[in-house]
């Protein structure tokens, strides 16, 4: 089915189709998503026993009153019985749904300890939410990036087609080995977000101080998506969650990859680096961390987010400047944890030279690491 | 159930002594049935505003991608809707029903303050006015959802001031109007209404009053917390200083829990008058219904953190709220059974009152149940903060209460207004509302289920269909709630004369005096039986 | 519109609903300006305080006229007895929010944060505490000194108003007077040393969690106090124009329970705020 274009009595058909088949086509997801970790699966199997529990319930409860409003009306001549009170069935009926609600505790409590059991991992995953960005860091293996949504803004305002992962695409996923359980550690730095990944049935509130550990362990290769879970401003639709699932091997390397890549982009630090070069590197570094905030041409939007064009700081000492980036201010963000000398460096030309200011000066990425 | 002997005299002699009219009549009233009418047309201003603000939400999910608004409208529209539903629709209306009722059903002459009960009303004019107005404010209304979480609700502009004092205003409009509605019932029943003779709505609001009470200063307690934090340096929830984020959502659930049980009891309480009088037979197990009703009001107060089953709770913490939970399911199925063993071998008839009532039962259930599904807490953790939930919560609220309180008004318009409303187009907005919300509301367990977030504006295709659907549904539903709007003004300004019975099986005071109810009733109290 | 006092008696038609409306608007809007810098807040929250000082003076005016002018029967006194009650009791739900909150920072919050070491390195979990990303040093407030002075103040100031409420069951004016004297005296000797004890505590609202509870449970009750003290006032004026008699003094035994109820909050605060 397209996304455009469908015709509406076509649509309820398919979905009641859909729904008296009871088989969940592609464009109707209609259950939870297949579950890749013992717990999901748990979870999946706990939420079909109450559905047909309830279910059962359902039309036992609805035939009784269906049956009395079909045959106990007043146009078929019913005569109306004056009973009002019946008490063993009021307490059969009091205490057969207690007896029901017990035994949907027992699996559901199983279910609840072994989720809450974060010991003996494998290994450990920190992953703090940023508005709008999640930042993944491997304590044990020092390896640590930003991850955040790779969709574009043309597909998102209807300028461009919209992808097959719209909206669910990062630049930077986060990857696990299958067959291991990744303890994870869940923090923020400015409100709370949520940790989600239907998949792996887990899902925990990041809060900002606050260290909550939650536990996966995929079984199956593959590539996971979820979303920001929490209402945390403006782009809370905009922060999806992708973790890929892949062999030990891949893992190792896509390690050794992660760790090189820093190493490369941090070489540059100590080098004298020129004007344009600082511009052109911090166009890349701006639009992808600070234009979700303070736009693409850098008009902002105000109140909330300042202009960077002819903005007091950004137009004004350039100390002031480095100093508002690295710590942040209200709700701008601390940079200094999450971007390297470079990039720092490289943002601040941007800004100073570009987006419609040219105050003439730069840092050098060398100052930065000085005013860490 | 209860019978007056006592013969009632003339009530018109009284109309016209010192009473003002016009505006003034409204803006000074001490009357119970007049500013019971206030708080009803209030209540409907507000649902059209909110519901035209719902509009705005289904519009943009109507496709992927961002058509109208842009983001930060979007949860400003969303928040708006919920606040302005919660408090200034559903509350506003179980309200005005006590006022035009609860005198009329005890048998006493009006509240038992009623100039404080005019000040409960004229309280939530300020609070809409600063709430709507804070639309217009720099930054924006409100967009951290109606819960208000800190530290997002921190970071907002002024129109968070704005909300918090409105919802200050609302929390002493709603302990004031609890107040006098407790004192009423408790010192104003005719003689011989003893409390086990009460109407079972009446009831439900006494019990309603109590959860307001303890409810309200607590919500004023965490929003004077978010403003301290805001404006005078305090830490309650910055981690940095020792406060917990966290905090403000246990403080906020344990109010936030009882009010939608305040919003749902006073339903529960329409639909146990209602039932009856169409089955033509007594309300089943009456003193089941007023225990089954206290304890899901004590139950309310002990089960708030099943909206915090992911902020990581200890263990222990999680399964207490679990069970908890669960056991509300027990004195609600009670309630249940009760009104099905009502219609069981009664002499139905099926006016609008009891079409609503019996798809409230029905539809009531389906969203109690779902409840159920979240209260289970591992799947839960799959559900909470997406569509599963919305869905949850539109079923009880709007096919639970705002259906109910529909009901009730097509069960007490005759009453009120003394003219039969439009059977056949009372009928329509029954079955357009009926089908049109089901249409709206029920792929949203699917989409929530498959995995789509609540308050997001855009999403990813795969929910394009679902979301479709519900959109045009909702359009339908708007447009049927239009048609109510004209039903009801249609039977204020005439149709045929109501008797006072009004309904064949109907029992109560209320039934004994003309229709419509004059100015004032019961100055001399009647006698009950 | 007068009624006879065998039928319940119902004011009729009355502005003071919309004044009260009025304020509240005027005092809720300027308060928002105030604290977001716009100019025209104060200018409003004044006339919002001066309007809802004519309210409370003329509303309660009223009421006060129509008691003494016996309209009130025995049924409308119990209406006013139970509204008080369950006024107060609301405001006890208001001090158990906010207890509530005290109780949980300090036995689950904090904690909590001196478990997450990889965030904050070295913090410990002690009462009182300020967090553990504030530095600045400070000192907490001990119970025994001036916070014990005024335990006694309040609870004597408790018994001298019941000491009142003797007088005036007994018709003995003199010692309903005197003992109303005390206990507004006691009650404003409490509310200075309180200020004092404010202005050289060594901390301040801002000093993390510690002295965000501190100051809002003790602010809140102080301004209870105030409100008491205010209300207690009022009667003192009442009962030196000759209102009230040994059967009929709801007015007096409201204020009483009020001033009562604001006492038990304190001994609340003694126990948790000051000394555990
Ligand atoms: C009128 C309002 C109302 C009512 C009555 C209820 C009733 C219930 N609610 Fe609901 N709820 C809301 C309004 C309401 N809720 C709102 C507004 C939210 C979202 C807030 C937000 O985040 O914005 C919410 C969210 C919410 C959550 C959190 C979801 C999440 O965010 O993750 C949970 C979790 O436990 C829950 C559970 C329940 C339960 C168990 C009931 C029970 O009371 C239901 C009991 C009824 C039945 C079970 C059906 C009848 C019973 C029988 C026929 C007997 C036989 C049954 C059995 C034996 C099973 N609700
Ligand atoms: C008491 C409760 C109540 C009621 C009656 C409703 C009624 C409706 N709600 Fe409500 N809703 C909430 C309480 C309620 N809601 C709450 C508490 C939230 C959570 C907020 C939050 O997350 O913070 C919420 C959130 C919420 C969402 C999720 C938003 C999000 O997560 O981003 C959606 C989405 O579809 C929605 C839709 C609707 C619709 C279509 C109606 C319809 O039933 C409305 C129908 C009525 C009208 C439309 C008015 C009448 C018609 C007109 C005014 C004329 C104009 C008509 C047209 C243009 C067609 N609501
Ligand atoms: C989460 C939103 C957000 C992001 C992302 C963000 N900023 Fe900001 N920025 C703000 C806010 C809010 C302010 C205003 C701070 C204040 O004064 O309270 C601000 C202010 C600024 C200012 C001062 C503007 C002026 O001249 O008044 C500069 C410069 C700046 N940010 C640079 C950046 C850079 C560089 C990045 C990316 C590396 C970035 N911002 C990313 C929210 C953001
Ligand atoms: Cu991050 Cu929502
Ligand atoms: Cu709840």
């Amino acid at each position: 089915m397209n996304k455009k274009a469908i015709f509406f009595p076509s649509t309820v058909l398919a979905a009641v189709m859909s729904l008296v088949a009871g088989s969940a086509q592609a464009a109707y997801e209609l259950n939870l998503k297949a579950p890749v970790t013992e717990i999901a699966s748990q979870i999946y199997d706990l939420h079909m026993l109450i559905v047909y529990v309830c279910l059962a319930i359902f039309v036992v409860v609805f035939g009784f009153m269906f049956y009395s409003i079909y045959k106990h009306r007043k146009s078929v001549g019913h005569k109306a019985e004056q009973f009002h009170e019946h008490h063993t069935l009021e307490i059969i009926w009091t205490i057969i749904p207690a007896l029901i609600l017990a035994a949907m505790a027992v699996p559901a409590t199983k279910t609840i300890f072994a989720m809450k059991d974060t010991t003996a991992a494998d290994m450990t995953v920190k992953v703090t939410g940023h508005q709008w960005k999640w930042e993944y860091d491997y304590l044990d293996k020092d390896v640590k990036f930003i991850s955040t949504l790779a969709t574009s803004q043309d597909q998102i305002q209807n300028k461009a087609e919209k992808g097959e992962n719209y909206l669910l695409e990062v630049d930077n996923p986060m990857v696990v080995p299958t067959g291991k359980k990744v303890r994870v550690l869940l923090t923020a730095t400015d409100v709370i977000h949520a940790w989600w990944v239907p998949e792996f049935g887990v899902k925990q509130d990041a809060i900002p101080g606050f260290i909550k550990e939650v536990w996966f362990k995929a079984e199956k290769e593959g590539i996971y998506r979820g979303q920001c879970a929490e209402l945390c401003g403006k782009d809370h639709g905009f922060m999806p969650i992708v973790v890929e699932a892949v062999s030990e091997d891949k893992y190792n390397e896509w390690i050794d990859a992660k760790k090189a890549a820093a190493t490369a982009a941090n070489a540059g630090a100590d080098k004298e680096w020129t004007k344009d070069d600082l511009v052109a590197n911090g166009k890349v570094v701006y639009e992808k961390n600070c234009a979700v905030c303070h736009q693409v041409t850098g008009a902002g939007l105000p109140p909330a987010f300042p202009a960077i064009t002819g903005g007091k700081i950004s137009t004004g000492p350039v100390a002031d400047h480095l100093a508002l980036v690295l710590n942040g201010k209200n709700m701008m963000p601390a940079w200094k944890a999450l971007l390297n000398d470079v990039e720092i460096a490289s943002v601040i030309a941007y800004e100073r030279n570009a987006l419609g200011n040219s105050v003439g000066d730069i840092v050098q990425p060398s100052a930065v690491k000085a005013a860490r | 159930m209860s019978t007056t002997t006592a013969t009632h005299h003339d009530d018109h002699a009284h109309d016209s002594h010192g009473h003002p009219t016009g505006l003034m009549r409204w803006v000074k009233s001490t009357n119970h049935k007049d500013i019971g009418t206030m708080y009803l047309w209030f209540s409907f201003a507000m649902f059209l505003f909110a519901g035209a603000m719902a509009m705005g939400i289904r519009a943009e999910l109507f496709q992927p991608g961002l058509q109208f608004v842009q983001p930060e409208t979007f949860n400003q529209l969303t928040t708006l809707h919920g606040l302005i539903m919660i408090f200034g629709a559903i509350m506003p209306a179980f309200v005005g029903f006590a006022n035009w009722q609860v005198p009329l059903m005890i048998g006493a002459p009006d509240m038992a303050f009623p100039r404080l009960n005019n000040m409960s009303f004229w309280l939530l004019i300020p609070a809409a006015i600063l709430l709507i107005a804070s639309i217009f404010v720099p930054g924006g209304a409100v967009a951290g959802g109606w819960t208000m979480y800190p530290p997002l609700s921190v970071q907002g502009g002024m129109s968070v001031d704005m909300s918090v004092f409105a919802l200050h205003i609302l929390g002493v409009s709603s302990i004031v109007g609890s107040i006098n509605i407790i004192t009423t019932i408790f010192n104003m029943r005719a003689p011989g209404m003893t409390l086990m003779k009460m109407p079972m709505f009446v009831w439900t609001w006494l019990i309603t009053a109590y959860l307001l009470i303890a409810a309200m200063p607590v919500l004023a307690g965490a929003l004077t917390m978010l403003i301290t934090d805001r404006h005078f340096g305090t830490h309650f929830f910055n981690a940095a200083g020792g406060g917990d984020p966290v905090l403000f959502q246990h403080v906020f659930w344990f109010f936030g829990h009882p009010e939608v049980y305040i919003m749902i009891l006073p339903a529960f309480g329409i639909l146990s008058t209602i039932i009856p009088t169409f089955a033509r037979k007594p309300l089943f197990g009456y003193a089941s219904m007023v225990y089954a009703t206290a304890a899901i009001a004590v139950l309310s107060f002990v089960v708030w953190a099943h909206h915090m089953f992911t902020t990581g709770m200890p263990v222990a913490g999680q399964l207490f709220f679990m069970y908890s939970t669960m056991l509300i399911s027990v004195p609600t199925g009670v309630k249940v059974f009760n009104w099905l063993a009502t219609m069981w071998k009664g002499s139905m008839t099926f006016e609008t009152p009891m079409l609503f009532s019996i798809a409230v039962v029905f539809l009531f259930t389906i969203g109690g149940f779902s409840g159920l599904v979240c209260a289970i807490l591992p799947v839960d953790i799959q559900l909470q903060d997406t569509y599963y939930v919305v869905a949850h919560f539109h079923y009880v609220l709007f096919s639970g209460a705002a259906m109910a309180i529909m009901g009730g008004v097509y069960y007490w318009l005759p009453k009120w207004t003394g003219h039969m409303y439009d059977e056949k187009l009372g009928k329509w907005h029954f079955w357009l509302t009926t089908i049109a919300f089901n249409v709206t509301f029920f792929p949203m367990h699917f989409t929530g289920l498959a995995g789509m977030p609540r308050r997001i504006p855009d999403y990813s295709q795969q929910f394009a269909e679902f979301n479709m659907i519900s959109s045009l549904g909702a359009f339908a539903l708007g447009l049927s709630q239009l048609l109510f709007l004209y039903v009801v003004i249609k039977c204020i300004r005439g149709g045929e004369k109501a008797t006072n019975q009004v309904w064949e099986g109907a029992h109560g005071l209320e039934w004994t005096v003309a229709s419509p109810a004059p100015f004032h009733t019961f100055e001399t109290p009647p006698q009950v039986k | 519109m007068s009624q006879n006092t065998k039928n319940y008696y119902l004011p009729g038609p009355s502005f003071w609903p919309l004044i009260a409306s009025i304020s509240l608007f005027l005092l809720a809007g300027g308060f928002t300006m105030v604290l977001n810098k716009i100019a025209m807040g104060t200018p409003l929250m004044i006339a919002g305080g001066l309007a809802l000082a004519y309210l409370l003076f003329g509303w309660f005016k009223e009421v006060i006229g129509e008691s003494v002018g016996k309209l009130y029967n025995q049924q409308v006194d119990k209406s006013f007895r139970w509204g008080m009650g369950w006024f107060i009791f609301s405001e006890v739900m208001f001090f158990f929010g906010f207890f509530g909150a005290l109780f949980y920072t300090r036995s689950v919050s904090l904690p909590w944060l001196a478990d997450a070491q990889l965030l904050w390195p070295g913090f410990a979990a002690t009462w009182p505490s300020a967090g553990p990303g504030l530095t600045e040093a400070f000192t907490p407030m001990g119970p025994w000194g001036l916070p014990a002075i005024n335990t006694l103040l309040l609870l004597t100031s408790g018994a001298t108003l019941t000491w009142a409420h003797w007088g005036l069951m007994k018709d003995n004016r003199k010692q309903l007077t005197i003992g109303l004297i005390l206990t507004i005296a006691l009650g404003v000797l409490f509310l200075y040393l309180q200020m004092h004890e404010y202005a050289e505590a060594g901390f301040t609202i801002k000093t993390g969690i510690y002295g965000a509870t501190f100051y809002m449970l003790t602010g809140f009750h102080g301004l209870h106090v105030t409100m008491g003290a205010i209300m207690l006032s009022i009667i003192l004026f009442r009962v030196l124009k000759g209102h009230f008699n040994a059967h009929d003094h709801f007015g007096f035994e409201a204020v009483a329970w009020y001033w009562h109820f604001v006492d038990v909050v304190w001994l609340f605060l003694f126990i948790f705020v000051y000394w555990l």
